[in-house]
């Protein structure tokens, strides 16, 4: 009851000076509006970056070699022959919830050939798990088999480079042979075209064959360059990252004293560090926001004092008819609020069009975060407690006789 | 039987400027029943604003007791003595003190705001009465720069009315305005005393006393006289008997 009519004394009070209430809100409603309009750009375009990664298969984990001998040559990752297939049977003994997906990695690098054309590129040797990790997906045809993984299959599946540059004349290249270091692969399948990666990568320039076929027929090795595995969900990363590694561990039988000879490397860690870049972005735009926010803060403020100076009358007659000094600090500190919340919502209004604007205009990836509407909101009142305090309590703290008579 | 609304023992009031101490009121006694209308006279420096504050609950006696409708004033702190002011007292300033821009209704409906025991609907009612009390019924909606200035005035009594106080305490009421506007004021508050209001009245002007039945004199802080008015004039006749060329 005392609050609403404290309410309604605040509210009639503002409305004998709409305009001038309206321009102290202009501070707030362009403070609040940036924000929201500056977290809305930056956020979209960290989505956009993520899900451009995650493209890439955002559950990632690699393993790879790494040397754990301190001295002597220190070798580059790719020639140090420490991962096996019985490094692969270890994770799998896992059954771990955290892993849906493993494939061992053997790579070489060589000429295709087909026909009266040829082409550089490598193939890959992968277990049939391997679409998954990388999230590839088929074109046309299929991939092969776990018996084809068994048998050394002499089978390939294509990407969209390697089919332009050795089908110029736009054949169909299912059933085809091609020849791969004048081992002849029959063609089963094609990969979708993916496009460059985000290092300028192209990845379709792929050949993908069974890891076995690769190893007997074509590298003549056992050891496998690195091993490709697939976390159930991103948050599941780190686990699966922690068990890849107890496991390689074992099968290597390392002693607690020795350091990992291998890796793990989860995607999401690469995701993390770029998109820590565009979350920099995002709080310094929101910071610059943030500032012109405190600069309506200060308007507001500014605008109080005014308005104590110039109601000192209005004070002493609201005083000598029994407003007590807390009501008359009330009825300016709701003032004041009520001018940044009524800010704050055409500012939230104000910031969403306009976020909707520079996605329709400039074709901006935008994202419009819950929290950064609550934020800004909670900013707002808080700035009209803040910068509504003083001026009211000034108001509150004065002598009615002096005030009655204030000229 | 009559009540005292207001009883004044001894009363001092002193203010300290810097190094000497300023005896404003040098002990005042004095009472005033229900239903009497007094004013309080003085010229300027005699201590009557001081006095009018301490009346007024504004300020407290430095000595000396104040009884206000049995309420000791001296033990109250600023927020009673606000509660005070706004269930006992109603006050009638000369320059009428009304908010701009507010409609003379809700100027009325004001002291209400601060008397957590009135509903919304009753403060409305309640201000519309004191306004059809004060004749001006159809004026409702009328912003103070849209009355003249015994209109306000009238606007400000009916603001004084409207907590239903035990006694009005008016403050050169008649100041900013003619002797026509001027007597209609008094005669308005004839009216109310008739109706049993207490009033008090502080003026320097005598014309004004000579309405009231009883008169203050007040001198250096101190009352040179208390005499009641054994000839109280009429406002309404008063304001008959002015020239005509006043009226053009």
């Amino acid at each position: 009851m005392a609050i609403l009519n404290l309410l309604r004394i605040a509210f009639l009070a503002l409305q004998r000076n709409k305009l001038r209430a309206f321009l102290t809100m202009l501070g707030i409603i362009i403070g609040v509006a940036s924000v929201i309009a500056m977290m809305a750009i930056g956020e979209g375009s960290k989505q956009s970056i993520r899900s451009s990664l995650s493209g890439m298969g955002s559950n990632m984990i690699t393993i790879m070699p790494q040397s754990n001998e301190p001295g002597g040559v220190r070798l580059q990752g790719s020639s140090i022959q420490t991962l096996k297939m019985e490094d692969i049977t270890a994770i799998q003994k896992l059954q771990s919830e955290n892993i849906n997906g493993l494939s061992p990695v053997v790579s070489t690098s060589g000429q295709a050939i087909k026909g009266a054309y040829n082409w550089p590129t490598t193939i890959t040797g992968v277990s049939t798990d391997y679409l998954n990790i990388r999230q590839l997906k088929l074109k046309d045809g299929i991939l092969f088999s776990e018996r084809d993984v068994k048998s050394f299959a002499k089978v390939c599946v294509l990407g969209q480079t390697v089919i332009d540059n050795l089908f110029p004349d736009g054949s169909n290249p299912i059933g085809q042979i091609i020849r791969f270091k004048s081992i002849p692969f029959q063609v089963i399948g094609v990969l979708e075209a993916k496009g460059q990666s985000n290092f300028g990568q192209d990845q379709d320039d792929i050949v993908l064959a069974p890891y076995t076929t690769v190893q007997k027929r074509i590298t003549a090795t056992n050891y496998l360059q690195s091993i490709y595995a697939s976390a159930t969900t991103e948050a599941s990363s780190d686990a699966a990252t922690v068990e890849i590694t107890r496991a390689v561990r074992e099968s290597h039988r390392l002693t607690a004293a020795e350091s990992d000879d291998f890796q793990v490397r989860t995607q999401a860690e690469l995701i993390n560090t770029i998109s820590a870049t565009s979350s920099m972005l995002t709080v310094l735009l929101t910071v610059i926001a943030g500032i012109s926010l405190f600069i309506g803060g200060i308007g507001i403020m500014n605008i109080m004092y005014v308005s104590v100076t110039e109601r000192t009358r209005e004070i002493g007659l609201r005083m000598s008819i029994g407003a007590r000094g807390q009501d008359v600090l009330m009825q300016f500190l709701i003032e004041a609020i009520l001018i940044s919340i009524t800010g704050g919502v055409i500012g939230v209004v104000l910031g969403i069009t306009s976020a909707y604007l520079v996605s329709f205009l400039l074709n901006w990836p935008i994202m419009i975060s819950e929290s950064s509407i609550i934020i800004s909101f909670i900013v707002c009142a808080i700035t009209g407690i803040f910068f509504g305090y003083y001026p009211a309590k000034k108001a509150s703290n004065l002598d009615p006789i002096d005030a009655l008579r204030y000229e | 039987m009559e009540q005292k609304i207001l009883d004044i023992r001894d009363l001092k009031r002193e203010f300290v400027m810097g190094d000497q101490t300023v005896r404003a009121l040098k002990g005042i006694t004095f009472d005033i029943k229900a239903g009497e209308f007094v004013t309080i006279m003085g010229s300027s420096g005699s201590g009557k604003t001081t006095l009018l504050n301490i009346l007024g609950c504004l300020d407290k006696p430095t000595e000396g007791s104040y009884l206000l409708d049995g309420v000791d004033v001296k033990s109250l702190n600023r927020d009673e003595l606000a509660g005070l002011r706004n269930t006992k007292i109603g006050f009638v300033f000369q320059a009428y003190n009304l908010l701009p821009r507010t409609s003379a209704l809700e100027n009325v409906e004001l002291p209400l705001f601060y008397n957590k025991t009135i509903s919304a609907d009753e403060r409305h009612k309640r201000a519309i009465k004191s306004l059809e009390s004060v004749k001006l019924a159809e004026r409702f909606d009328h912003t103070p720069s849209q009355l003249s200035g015994g209109q306000q005035q009238r606007v400000a009594i009916a603001r004084a009315l409207v907590n239903h106080p035990v006694m009005i305490l008016a403050d050169e009421a008649t100041g900013n305005l003619d002797t026509r506007t001027s007597y209609e004021i008094m005669a308005l508050m004839q009216e109310l005393n008739a109706e049993g209001k207490t009033i008090v009245f502080v003026t320097h002007e005598p014309d004004i006393a000579s309405f009231s039945t009883r008169t203050i004199m007040l001198r250096d802080g101190k009352i040179q006289k208390d005499s009641i008015n054994t000839n109280q004039r009429s406002a309404k006749e008063a304001l008959a008997n002015l020239p005509e060329s006043d009226d053009y």
